[in-house]
């Protein structure tokens, strides 16, 4: 079991906790992830840590709540237990001998961009970094990265908060204005890493994405993960999460994250129907 | 006098046609007067080749004969004198190709059902006999077992009633490995797997799960927290794909994750939030006993076609014949001489129907098996909507890339001795991470070796 010891709401969907796993705390670098399962009957859900605590041996998760597993996490408090937390899965991100590097984080993905950004900067390269966000109330950890990038530049889609546009827009401006990165790393939605490879390719730099596809056990042994990346099969969890975006196969990855989604709404119009039955019982006793 | 039917007593089973709609126990055992039945077939014989044939050397004959006496309890303490697990062997061993082929018996007419007797008496015990927990004098010696599946139960047992205090690490939230991940709960009911991990525990145990090795501790940090030996057992790895046209389609699954869903994740139960495709028509493919697990997992969550498709003939499939034969009994037709294409998909990514091409087999090829043929131009279409790949798996790479000294083979598979030593100093491997996906009863005796090396090389260290 894994204490809780931190909850703060970023913004009305994205949660941040520091969760009590020493080995973790310890091991970890940027990029790793951990799988949770909030409890015996909950999924293995896969988090990208987004920062940890050696000392203190807490390990930081970021997530937004979007399916049932995360969802239910986003309810839990300061002090209760989670039943599984196991990792640090996945390759770290490759920092060594960047000089000047690009950090370009879409939404939540923000909280997984940081810690690369921190890696990036503890290790010496200028960081320069674009985060993007909706609209101004979702804008999460400015101070963060800010703290760790010698150029922060947030963009909202609405342009109610910093600039107004896309944060490929963004990144073209920046290579237009004669910035030479040799290295861009890209996290957030599917598309925006999609769109952020395209940016990048004709000029040759070298685009990190990180991947977050559907799996089960996360060392190997389910192949859920898998991706394609240049033609040939990779899974996630052991060859990734990290891979060089002018290769990723992104059309298939969305279609494979989709794989659950008839059900999901399926389930949910279920509990629909129940709480409409019940309703229904409550209404016939009522008037019996 | 000997009972000289020349049949076994049958197992009762469930319906097949009741049990295909269903998770529980497909074979429900033997009753105690049956048992004694199949117990007075054994010839009792002298030079005992039943034994010769058992990977952990249960002595057979003495084990039969306490049955046949109705000594249920001594006949338990017989078999695990040599096995700590026998009511999981009774469900899963290949009996048929080990102590049962070497039973006099089955020169004219059927062995003697070793396996069922094995299996009555495990069941038995559980129900009958709450364990005392064992007085066992601790040696202050440290060991690390690797992976929970069979060979690290087996090996952490051993080592634990030798005196020495053993750690299991597990990847997973539970132990027991393929026992829970893998092999269905209509063969082997999960409560029984956890009974035998719990007796472990009893021995004094330790299981340790969410720990990858590799991740979160290296195979050096394990040595540095002060364990003197460890065994891997971390099983056989990544699963295979064709490499064919849609494999990527929604709806296409390894063989690995389709199990897992179902056996560990419980996506049968409305219970857990595990979710699953809902097939009307499923094709795997493969002929291993996977297979046969994965189709018959299948048709249980209602798909109404399930087929079984195999690129070489049904006399050289890997599976044991007991699977197959359920497996038909359940319904699961079999394509044999069949070898997949490509996969199709919908206009929305998901699979539609797989193509395969007619085989046809020639000469014997380097495993001795008859080498399928594609016969051009037969290509043709199988409607399915869920393709499921059971064709094998590669060795994961987690434990041997992170451990200096740690030999593999060309294939990834740790290099290991005979007395599964490997080639780091103190480092001991079985099972399937060292042989490649292979059976439950050669990886507990490959446990059994490691714990009895172990022991003499912590010994001989002083």
């Amino acid at each position: 079991m894994f204490k809780i010891v931190t909850k703060r709401q970023l913004n009305e969907a994205v949660t941040l906790m520091e969760v009590e796993a020493p080995y973790i705390a310890t091991k970890a670098k940027a990029g790793q992830f951990i799988i949770f399962r909030i409890d015996e009957y909950g999924e293995r859900i896969p988090l990208t840590i987004a920062d940890t605590d050696p000392q203190r041996g807490t390990v930081t998760i970021i997530f937004q709540a979007v399916g049932t597993s995360t969802k239910a996490l986003a309810t839990m408090n300061e002090g209760d237990f989670i039943q599984d937390f196991v990792g640090p899965l996945g390759n770290a991100t490759e920092i060594d001998g960047y000089k000047n590097v690009c950090v370009v984080g879409g939404g939540v993905g923000c909280a997984i961009a940081y810690p690369s950004a921190k890696a990036l900067h503890n290790a010496g390269a200028h960081v320069d970094m674009i985060a993007g966000f909706r609209n101004k109330d979702i804008v999460i950890l400015e101070d963060e990265m800010r703290a760790v990038s010698d150029n922060l530049y947030v963009t909202t889609d609405d342009g109610s908060y910093g600039e107004k546009g896309f944060v490929t827009n963004k990144l073209q401006s920046l290579i237009d204005a004669g910035n030479k990165y040799d290295l861009v790393i890209a996290i957030g939605p599917i598309p925006m890493m999609k769109f952020l490879a395209e940016v990048t390719r004709p000029y040759g730099i070298k685009t990190l994405v990180s991947l977050n596809p559907i799996m089960i056990d996360g060392t190997g042994m389910c192949g859920g993960c898998r991706v394609t990346v240049g033609g040939t099969i990779r899974f996630a969890c052991v060859d990734g999460p990290d891979f060089d975006g002018h290769e990723v196969d992104f059309d298939e990855l969305m279609r494979r994250n989709s794989y659950y989604k008839a059900q999901e709404r399926e389930s949910a119009s279920h509990e629909c129907r129940m709480l409409a039955a019940g309703d229904a019982a409550k209404e016939e006793q009522k008037n019996g | 006098m000997a009972n000289l039917s020349l049949t076994k007593v049958p197992m009762p089973e469930q319906d097949p046609n009741v049990r295909n709609r269903n998770f529980d126990e497909v074979a429900l055992g033997y009753t105690e007067e049956m048992a004694k039945e199949e117990a007075t077939r054994c010839l009792n014989c002298k030079n005992r080749p039943c034994v010769s044939g058992c990977p952990v050397n249960v002595r057979i004959p003495d084990f039969i004969a306490q049955v046949a006496q109705g000594n249920f309890e001594e006949a338990y303490k017989i078999i695990t004198s040599t096995n700590c697990l026998p009511a999981v062997c009774g469900r899963v061993c290949t009996q048929e190709t080990q102590c049962e082929s070497k039973c006099v018996r089955g020169a004219k007419g059927e062995s003697v059902g070793i396996g069922r007797l094995e299996r009555f008496v495990a069941d038995y015990h559980m129900a009958h006999v709450s364990d005392p927990v064992p007085a066992i004098e601790k040696n202050g010696h440290r060991v690390a077992v690797i992976g929970s599946g069979p060979s690290g139960l087996t090996c952490a047992g051993d080592l634990a009633r030798l005196g020495y205090e053993v750690t299991i690490f597990e990847a997973f939230h539970k132990a027991g490995g393929v026992l829970v991940y893998g092999i269905p709960e209509f063969r082997l009911p999960k409560a029984i797997v956890q009974k035998e991990v719990d007796r472990l525990e009893a021995l004094g145990v330790e299981v340790r799960t969410n720990f990858v090795i590799g991740k979160t501790l290296t195979v050096d940090e394990i040595f540095a927290e002060g364990y003197e030996a460890i065994f891997i057992g971390s099983g056989a790895g990544l699963p295979s794909f064709m490499g064919i046209e849609g494999e990527s389609l929604i709806g296409v699954y390894s063989a690995n994750e389709y199990l897992t869903r179902v056996n560990l994740m419980k996506a049968y139960s409305d219970k857990y939030d595990t979710p699953i495709r809902k097939s009307r028509a499923v094709a795997v493919v493969g002929g291993g006993n996977v297979a046969m697990d994965a189709a018959r997992t299948a048709k249980r969550l209602g798909a109404e076609k399930v087929y079984i498709v195999y690129r070489r003939s049904e006399e050289e499939m890997p599976a044991r014949a007991e699977e197959v034969h359920h497996a038909k009994e359940e319904g699961i037709e079999f394509m044999c001489l069949n070898n997949p294409t490509r996969i199709l998909g919908t206009e929305n990514g998901e699979v539609r129907a797989i193509e395969v091409l007619s085989m046809e087999l020639g000469e014997p090829d380097a495993s001795g098996r008859r080498k399928p043929i594609a016969i051009a131009g037969s290509e043709h279409e199988i409607e399915v909507d869920t393709v499921i790949m059971s064709i094998g798996t590669s060795p994961n790479p987690l434990i041997r890339s992170t451990t200096e000294g740690l030999d593999a083979t060309s294939r990834g598979c740790l290099v290991a001795d005979e007395n599964m030593a490997t080639t780091r100093p103190g480092v001991y491997a079985g099972g399937d991470a060292v042989t490649g996906a292979a059976t439950v009863i050669l990886a507990m005796g490959a446990g059994k070796t490691a714990a009895a090396s172990i022991d003499k090389y912590i010994k001989e260290k002083g």
